[in-house]
């Protein structure tokens, strides 16, 4: 039976999930003209469950509900960084919502709903949980695609990551259930000891193939990364940045609670597997973007190639590539936030200012922008000292770690090509004359500028100071920090 | 003497000829409510073999949501659609030989899974209701409200999402509709609907007489 | 063998059709008995001309219904439309199958009673709606839609209803129910009192669900003629007609087994005498208190349809959804509540 225990393990998620009730009936029984109090609200949760998450966090491990729920270190670097991110987004998405007459409750209710699904997930001790957690994720994130019900573009956009969400749902338990079948549990921490010596080989790797399926839909890794640009570009950039940066710690964390908690005995046969879709994702990443004239689409082919580099450091199967992976995911979402955020302060009622030929000039009309613009594509494009830069050389060092140096020079090789498509947006910001008609202005919400700063700025200081968060990555899977 | 095992298992097949039967019928048939009566009866028969399973509880919530809500929404949007049965089938030889490489490659699939040898290796585990001395229902209510207590709310937060989503993307205020306040119309008076107007008696009509005001005489309705 | 087949075969068909021969002939007597009180109720006689005072009104119609010819409407969908009566009458009868009429008088005493009750019951709507759309007429199709609607909203109000006896009585065996209810205080033992609300929905609901006045938009005489089976006539429409009626008196029957003790005694507890096996059942209890109580039931049905005029279509929603609804699952968690600080007392049966 749960005790009050189980219950104080999970206090944070409890909590949430109260106060986006309680948001939701606010929402329903308040004027349309008080909604900015709902977005500081909302904003004030988010940072109450930060609280919580720090100031509640168990000596080691804590378990909850027999097994169901796991609360490790891991588990709360990650909550953390998505609670944060979230808030951020909150922040970005406001004037672009009220522009847009999408400034509704739902997307804030329905966005903690998304963030109690990426704590659950990430949180996850068995493979129900994951696959609950997993869709109480998605589902929120196919209906905010689709929030804006009267654009077309978002529509189709929602429907495809729908059908081909739900496909890698059901491929994902698919594999759970062989997986269950070849061992008979469905608790991760027994999968660990079962799977070694299972006494059906074949369809124990059967059940990982599928599952290796839906954690690549999740991630958005080639060849199952068709949804991302589409979903990118169709969805309102205000939702786009929530998915691009979020949902992207969660996938880490479903990767590593399925493959390493679960199926930690099967790496050899996994590992191979991740380096051919890292390999994959970094060429169809780079190659595609290359060719883009849309900014928001441009960055979703960034997405598949980042998430190819988290693969390499997921590769190693080690705690050191552990460690770097989830270095890595976090340092992508923070970037994304900042890519999308500058998206999301040039765009105005009635202009997207989501092609790259918009942003022509920026430097001329708003310098500070297209500062911190520069900040965002150089980290994403990994040049030193910013933040991307060390991610990078973490991951590829954690695939020479793991002796396959070919695939280290592989990531290398791509960098570079990908160096070309992030400089083509700063050359443009810098070098290029502003288009005629184009009058390119910054949103006046102090709240965003400020963040927004703070954000891009948050790059070039973590990449000169990456000591502490490399640190607490590493701790997190027991390594200690040097 | 009927061996009551034997009987089962000829249960077994019979419920599953049909159900196999059924789901074929759901993707050849060309009306398309008939095919969605013929998914029903997939359900239904899935259903019967649950219960020989001894899953009574499955096989009657199945029964419940789906043979008795989903379904039932189902064949109300086909009806309301009014499908050209001909435009439906342009496609099908186009695409024919692409869904027979699937349909084989699944089959090949689903062989090999079957005909791993070591399938026979392990023991299902007994039937942990039986062992427990409970019925079915019985049992799975325990095990949902105890063991699996954390995903079965999270199913129930899972529920709650689809229903924020489902007004999110529905619910349109629209400017032109009629709408009537039910707690309005229960708190009226007769006050409020009829007013009565005291006014002096007519006189008779004479020829001369100017045409009334219209107006205050009127009970308003 | 030839024990087995008796016991496994003829013995079981002979209980069913204990049951329904004289549940049509119940039917048959029902709808008699409602043209008369609605008569009552309007001054009027009523039927008095068949029989003795009428007596054999119902059993004149059967037979004139019998031999009258089914017409099939053009461009109708020919399977279907003949399908849709049977869909709507094998539910109403196979429900009957967990009904207990007293101690050990029940034809099948499934553990998960109240389940096959609910999976039965939501059945029903198809032959409802097959008919409303096979008969390829608009009135139908608007009478299968409203009534489908209805239905389903309905179904939850009543599932939530039944969630609540279910916690009290802590099973799904509708024996097992009765047995809760029984107790020393009498009919103050029974679910009603704690389920008061609970008591009113389910009823409410159960003519919503049978499409009966004041909830009867789907058949609505003066807006869709008659809804569904408008093209119906014949045997066709008897059995839709019988379906209909079988079904009232189910749900008269599940009122009182799940909240009016099902068979036993009003006095339970109160006396002890023991007199004769032919006067005891009145206050040990016996399946005549459970008839009694289900006609009181089958009357309202007929008080209902004499007394209030139509429900508009908004407004039913509006009742089902935002009232009964909400007020079940509170006292879902009411009942939850009861239960677990044992504010009521569960009888364990006899």
């Amino acid at each position: 039976m749960p005790n009050f225990n189980d219950i104080l393990v999970l206090l944070p998620e409890f909590y949430l999930v109260a106060a986006a009730c309680l948001l939701l009936l606010l929402d329903a029984f308040m004027k349309p003209e008080q909604r900015g109090l709902l977005h500081w609200l909302s904003i004030a949760v988010l940072l109450v469950a930060v609280y919580l998450v720090v100031a509640g966090q168990p000596d080691g491990t804590a378990t909850a509900f027999n097994g169901m729920f796991v609360r490790d270190r891991v588990a709360e670097i990650l909550k953390v960084f998505a609670l944060l991110c979230t808030v951020l987004v909150f922040v970005y998405a406001r004037p672009y919502l009220a522009d847009r007459k999408l400034f509704v409750g739902e997307f804030y209710t329905l966005a903690i709903f998304a963030v109690i699904g990426i704590m659950l997930l990430v949180s996850a001790g068995n493979l129900v949980t994951v696959y609950l957690g997993l869709e109480l994720l998605t589902l929120s994130s196919y209906a905010l695609v689709a929030l804006n019900r009267d654009s077309p573009l978002s529509s189709e956009a929602a429907i495809k990551y729908f059908v081909l969400g739900a496909l890698a749902s059901g491929m994902l338990l698919y594999g759970m259930s062989m997986v269950y079948g070849a061992t008979g549990t469905l608790s991760l921490a027994q999968l660990h000891g079962a799977a070694a010596h299972s006494a059906m080989p074949n369809l124990l790797l059967f059940g990982l193939i599928f599952m290796i399926i839906g954690i690549g839909f999740k991630l958005g890794v080639a060849p199952f990364h068709m949804w991302i640009p589409d979903v990118y570009q169709g969805a309102p950039t205000a939702v786009t940045v929530f998915i691009g940066s979020a949902p992207k710690l969660a996938a880490f964390g479903m990767a590593y609670r399925l493959l390493e908690s679960g199926l930690g005995d099967l790496a050899q046969h996994w590992q191979l597997m991740l380096a051919v879709l890292a390999v994959l994702s970094l060429a169809i990443g780079n190659l595609v973007a290359i060719v883009q004239s849309n900014l928001k689409r441009l960055l979703a082919y960034s997405t598949i190639s980042h998430m190819g580099y988290l693969l390499l450091g997921l590769v190693n199967a080690g705690p050191e590539g552990y460690a770097a992976a989830m270095f890595y995911a976090i340092s992508y979402a923070l970037m994304s936030t900042a890519a999308f955020g500058v998206i999301l302060a040039l765009a105005r009622a009635g202009f997207e200012c989501e092609e790259i030929d918009d942003f022509k000039g920026l430097n001329q009309r708003s310098p500070w922008m297209a500062f911190l613009m520069l900040l965002a594509m150089f980290s994403l494009a990994g040049v030193p000292p910013l933040f991307g830069f060390f991610a990078k050389l973490l991951v590829l060092q954690a695939a020479i770690d793991a002796n396959m140096l070919w695939l280290a020079i592989v990531g290398a090789v791509f960098a570079i090509i990908g160096l070309y498509y992030y400089l083509r947006v700063v050359k443009v910001m810098y070098f290029d004359k502003p288009q005629d008609g184009v009058r390119l202005e910054v949103q006046q919400d102090v709240s965003l500028r400020w963040m927004l700063s703070l954000n891009a700025l948050l790059l070039l200081v973590l990449g000169l100071c990456w000591g502490p968060l490399l640190g607490w990555c590493r701790a997190a899977f027991g390594l200690v920090s040097a | 003497m009927i061996d009551p095992n034997l009987f089962q298992l000829i249960c077994f097949y019979a419920f599953g000829v049909v159900t196999v039967g059924a789901a074929l019928a759901v993707i050849t048939l060309k009306n398309s409510v008939h095919a969605v009566l013929a998914l029903v009866l997939t359900f239904f028969s899935t259903a019967c073999i649950w219960l020989l399973a001894e899953a009574e509880f499955l096989a009657i919530a199945l029964i419940v949501v789906y043979v008795g809500a989903v379904m039932v929404l189902f064949l109300f949007v086909v009806m309301m659609l009014d499908i050209k049965q001909e435009q439906v089938r342009e496609g099908f030889i186009r695409y024919l030989p692409v869904g027979i490489v699937v349909a084989l490659v699944m089959l090949v699939e689903m062989l090999a899974l079957i005909g791993v040898r070591a399938m026979q290796a392990i023991p299902m585990g007994a039937n942990p209701a039986a062992a427990a001395g409970m019925s079915n229902t019985a049992w799975l209510g325990t095990a949902l409200y105890t063991q699996y207590l954390l995903p079965f709310e999270i199913a129930a937060l899972i529920l709650t999402v689809g229903v924020v989503a489902a007004v999110a993307l529905t619910l349109r205020q629209r400017a032109d509709r009629r709408h009537e306040s039910a707690s309005q119309q229960v708190r009226v008076n007769a006050r409020d609907r009829v007013r009565i107007v005291k006014m002096a008696a007519e006189q008779p009509a004479r020829t001369t007489a100017q045409p009334q005001q219209p107006g205050d005489q009127e009970a308003k309705p | 063998m030839g024990e087995q087949i008796l016991n496994q075969l003829v013995w079981p068909i002979i209980y069913i059709l204990c049951i329904a021969v004289p549940l049509i002939l119940a039917v048959a007597m029902f709808v008699y008995w409602e043209r008369k009180v609605i008569g009552w109720m309007h001054v009027r006689m009523g039927p008095n001309k068949i029989g003795p005072l009428g007596l054999l009104q119902a059993f004149a119609d059967v037979v004139k219904l019998l031999i009258k010819e089914v017409i099939l409407p053009s461009s109708a969908n020919r399977f279907l439309y003949y399908l849709a009566p049977l869909l709507a009458l094998v539910p109403a009868f196979a429900a009957w199958a967990v009904i207990p009429f007293g101690e050990r008088m029940v034809l099948s005493n499934a553990n998960a009673g109240v389940l096959y009750l609910l999976a039965m019951t939501s059945l029903g709507v198809y032959g409802i709606i097959l008919a409303g759309w096979a008969s390829n007429s608009r009135y139908a199709l608007l009478g299968a839609m409203r009534s489908a609607a209805q239905v389903i909203s309905y179904e939850l109000a009543m599932g939530l209803c039944l969630v609540c006896v279910l916690v009290l009585a802590g099973s799904l065996n509708l024996t097992d129910i009765v047995h809760a209810q029984a107790g020393g205080k009498g009919f103050l033992d029974w679910f009603w009192l704690p389920l008061l609300p609970v008591f009113v929905i389910y009823f409410i609901s159960g003519v919503a669900e049978t499409n009966r006045a004041p909830f009867d938009v789907a058949e609505g005489e003066s807006e869709i003629v008659a809804g569904f089976h408008v093209e119906y006539s014949g045997s066709a429409f008897a059995i839709f007609f019988l379906a209909e009626y079988a079904n009232m008196i189910l749900v008269s029957f599940l009122a009182s087994v799940l909240f009016l003790g099902g068979w036993l005694s009003p006095f339970q507890g109160w006396i002890t005498a023991d007199v004769s096996p032919w006067v005891n059942w009145i206050w040990t209890g016996g399946f005549i208190w459970l008839f009694i109580k289900a006609f009181l039931f089958a009357f309202m049905f007929l008080w209902f349809r004499a007394s209030f005029p139509r429900y508009r279509y908004d407004q039913i929603m509006r009742l089902g959804w935002k009232v009964f609804i909400p007020i079940a699952i509170a006292w879902v968690l009411v009942a939850g509540c009861m239960k677990y600080f044992g504010w009521v007392s569960i009888g364990t049966g006899v």
